[in-house]
């Protein structure tokens, strides 16, 4: 493979504790800390490895994002990709407008692969890669728990109900990653310095003729109630008895 | 790597000596090392700010869009409480520079950002995530940089995969900014003994809560300090709330460390705090949506260091330029870091940069500290008569330019002032309802608070068997109830027998086990980069 691209994204950071906005539009993100996707930060770790490992030449990061996502982008040149790009928008992108923009970046770059997280822990849309594949007509393995390249095919194994199942797949083509395809690697601080310096363009949605406007309307974000406290009985008949008051059995 | 100046700590101290050093000397390489995640995850502070510091270091911050300050103190008063009253203190009690008038209400997260923001478009290098562990000296004894800690080390000690070695960074000059009790600071005033005429410095644990209130009783821009209940008339600390934007109030608490009954705890002190009558109303049908704690440095004037070395300086609360009196730190944090940055950027040679050090007391700082230096020890002495006696002592000093007391020493570190379990009455403190006081793990969770599983323990033992061998009957091991965040317990075997646990991954990096173990056993030293509280705007 010469080239293998990645598409990340920029979310809240899994620990991070979200607080929803009182009128109910969303997730208050001001001051809150945003990092990698994680899924997507294992899709950087697998395409190093590949690129380690002889199988690729260049590995090079997209994001989709508002401008601080070069943070995220930089994080993954310092992890030890090549190159990357930032598409600009402050718009919320859903999967489809992102599959369309990562469709013509694949046109302008062109890869042999594009390995991405399975779905972004903030929308948990688990959308995007297989839109993608589709646009592009390529073949897609979803949720890989372990990517091998052999004679110009790629073999990927997912962890489904009834075990492994392991795909073969010509190039190029379209993975996705699932949480225990591997561990990804801390960033060393010389690293980070050098990330500093190595290329990152930045490009706007147009650029691409693509629109990015949204097609769903977000009603209300409400977070979860709270779990109410729940009462001891001390015999099943008991338990019975308050099943019925409640109307549940 | 070498690069002219890196400063250990990237809050309100480390950041203003940065812009300072651009600013003055746009061709240095100035690097910054910051142990939380991002820029602002480990800070925490009420916060009242005097912009005073703002002022001097980017003075047209007030007509900037992104500026971090937007809301004026309205409404500023004092009350002391008993169970079920408050009382209001009149203004004139105190002089006109305890006031708050002209300062702002909000977050110290959010000015760290704003200032980072600033920093790096000046150029300065910011490395969030990277902890400095090791201070090094070259063959003079002069400080010759910091290095920062290996990633990837395992519970055992040993490197796993992940394994990823620290980083040298050398410098010409070293400047630590890690706050009160900072683990590299405490190093390197032990190693010159800046320490030798100022003595020991007195802390505080302060733990903070913001909370969303119901729409109405947020007064944006009124402030409110109490003394008094719950704590004893001998023990030192208060409270304080702060009515913010958007219905976001902050209610926090601070303890004295030099509190004497082993069975306080100061988490629960602030607990039942919030059960007052005073904040029932406020809190009614509130919701809590952060939490965190951090100790404080409290022994103002007479307690701060030297603060040159050979190779560098100390600023901000690392220093201890905390004013007790007006619960303010971080506008002398700025200062502090400015002067530095001003001694260094002047300085000729590489020694220290003396300037700083000869010219704080005599400079805003000073002019800030001197007054109230008394106040402290006093309180500490006779409890809230001491306190009385204090704003006595600040107002002779408005008036006449004097102190009756002269400057009163710190008598005790707060290590030492624990009575045994023998001497005193245990405290009892209610259950928490979970509506408007809680248990610590709930808490934690809000804080954000998390280390990698697979590291070695950072709450370090001089000797594993202290606790359960000598604190535990002695003082009913008290690391148990002044941690805020639940990190130390006694688990008591099926056979009776006790020992002792450090749930290491709740710590919120408060430092308050370094300070006040009575044994002085336990070291705070940083975990892996990245580890620790996850503050948003706290």
């Amino acid at each position: 493979m010469k080239k293998i691209l990645v598409p990340v994204k920029m979310v809240l950071d899994a620990n991070a504790r979200p607080r929803v906005r009182a009128d109910e539009t969303g997730i208050d993100l001001s001051g809150m800390r945003m990092s990698i996707n994680p899924f997507c930060e294992i899709a950087v770790e697998e395409a190093l490895r590949l690129k380690e490992a002889g199988q690729a030449e260049e590995v090079v990061i997209v994001s989709i994002g508002p401008a601080k996502a070069q943070d995220t982008l930089r994080q993954a040149l310092a992890m030890g990709a090549d190159r990357a790009l930032l598409i600009q928008t402050d718009e919320t992108v859903e999967p489809l407008a992102v599959a369309k923009l990562l469709h013509a970046v694949v046109m302008d770059e062109p890869p042999d692969l594009v390995i991405l997280g399975k779905q972004a822990i903030d929308d948990d849309c688990n959308q995007t890669g297989q839109m993608l594949a589709a646009l592009l007509g390529w073949p897609q393995a979803t949720f890989a728990s372990a990517i091998r390249a052999e004679e110009g095919r790629l073999l990927v194994t997912r962890e489904i109900d009834a075990g492994l199942q392991t795909l073969s797949l010509p190039l190029p083509a379209i993975v996705t990653t699932d949480l225990r395809l591997n561990e990804p690697r801390h960033c060393a601080l010389p690293n980070i310095m050098k990330a500093r310096k190595k290329p990152l363009t930045i490009r706007m949605p147009a650029d691409y003729g693509v629109d990015v406007r949204r097609r769903l309307k977000v009603l209300a974000v409400r977070p979860p109630s709270g779990r109410k406290p729940g009462i001891k009985v001390a015999t099943a008949s008991e338990l019975v008895g308050d099943l019925r008051a409640a109307g549940l059995v | 790597m070498t690069c002219d100046v890196v400063i250990v700590g990237a809050g309100p101290a480390g950041l203003a000596a940065a812009i300072r050093l651009k600013q003055r000397a746009p061709e240095l390489q100035v690097i910054v090392v910051e142990k939380g995640a991002e820029t602002g995850a480990h800070i925490l502070s009420g916060v009242v700010m005097d912009p005073v510091g703002l002022d001097g270091l980017l003075p047209a911050w007030r007509d900037e869009d992104d500026r971090p300050l937007r809301l004026e103190v309205s409404e500023d008063r004092l009350a002391f409480l008993t169970r079920d009253h408050a009382f209001s203190l009149p203004d004139m009690l105190f002089p006109a520079r305890m006031s708050n008038k002209g300062c702002f209400v909000g977050s110290l997260g959010a000015v760290t950002r704003y200032l980072a923001a600033r920093a790096e478009g000046l150029g300065v290098e910011i490395y969030t995530g990277f902890p400095a562990t090791e201070i090094l000296y070259d063959d003079t004894g002069r400080v010759d940089g910091i290095a920062t800690g290996d990633m990837g080390i395992g519970k055992d000690g040993q490197p796993t995969a992940a394994f990823t070695p620290g980083m040298e960074l050398r410098a010409r000059y070293t400047v630590f900014a890690e706050g009160a009790r900072g683990s590299l600071s405490r190093q390197v005033i032990a190693r010159y003994g800046l320490d030798r005429e100022s003595g020991f410095q007195k802390y505080g644990t302060g733990i903070k809560e913001v909370w969303e209130v119901v729409p109405g009783k947020c007064h944006p821009g009124l402030i409110r300090h109490s003394v008094g209940w719950p704590l004893d008339r001998h023990t030192g600390g208060g409270s304080f709330v702060y009515h913010g934007a958007d219905n976001l109030v902050t209610v926090g608490f601070v303890v004295h460390l030099d509190y004497a009954n082993p069975t306080l705890s100061p988490f629960d002190e602030f607990q039942r705090f919030k059960t007052h009558p005073s904040m029932r109303g406020l809190l009614a049908g509130a919701r809590r949506v952060a939490y965190g704690a951090r100790a404080l440095t409290e022994g103002g004037w007479q307690a701060v260091p030297r603060v040159a070395f050979p190779g560098g300086a100390l600023i901000g609360c690392a220093a201890g330029f905390m004013n007790v009196a007006r619960i303010k730190g971080s506008h002398n944090a700025i200062l502090s870091g400015m002067q530095a940055a001003d001694a260094i950027a002047a300085a000729s040679d590489t020694i220290a940069p003396r300037s700083y050090e000869s010219g704080w007391r005599t400079s805003p700082i000073g002019r800030d500290l001197y007054p109230v230096r008394n106040v402290k020890p006093l309180w500490s002495r006779f409890g809230l008569a001491g306190l009385a006696l204090g704003g006595l002592d600040i107002w002779t000093h408005a008036l006449a330019g004097v102190s009756v007391f002269g400057t009163l020493r710190h008598r005790r570190p707060d290590h030492a002032s624990l009575l045994p379990l023998a001497d005193i009455t245990p405290m009892a403190y209610p259950k928490p309802d979970g509506v408007l006081t809680f248990d610590r793990l709930s808490s934690v969770y809000l804080s954000g608070a998390n280390h990698g599983e697979n590291q070695p323990c950072h709450l370090r033992l001089a000797d594993p068997t202290l606790p359960i061998r000598e604190n535990l009957p002695r003082y009913g091991e008290p690391a148990r109830l002044y941690c805020p965040a639940g990190v130390y317990e006694v688990a008591v075997a099926k056979d009776g027998t006790p020992s002792f646990v450090i749930n290491a991954q709740n710590c919120v990096h408060c430092k308050t086990c370094d300070i006040k173990d009575p044994a002085q056993n336990i070291t705070w030293t940083p975990p892996e980069g990245g580890g620790g509280p996850n503050c948003a705007n706290m």
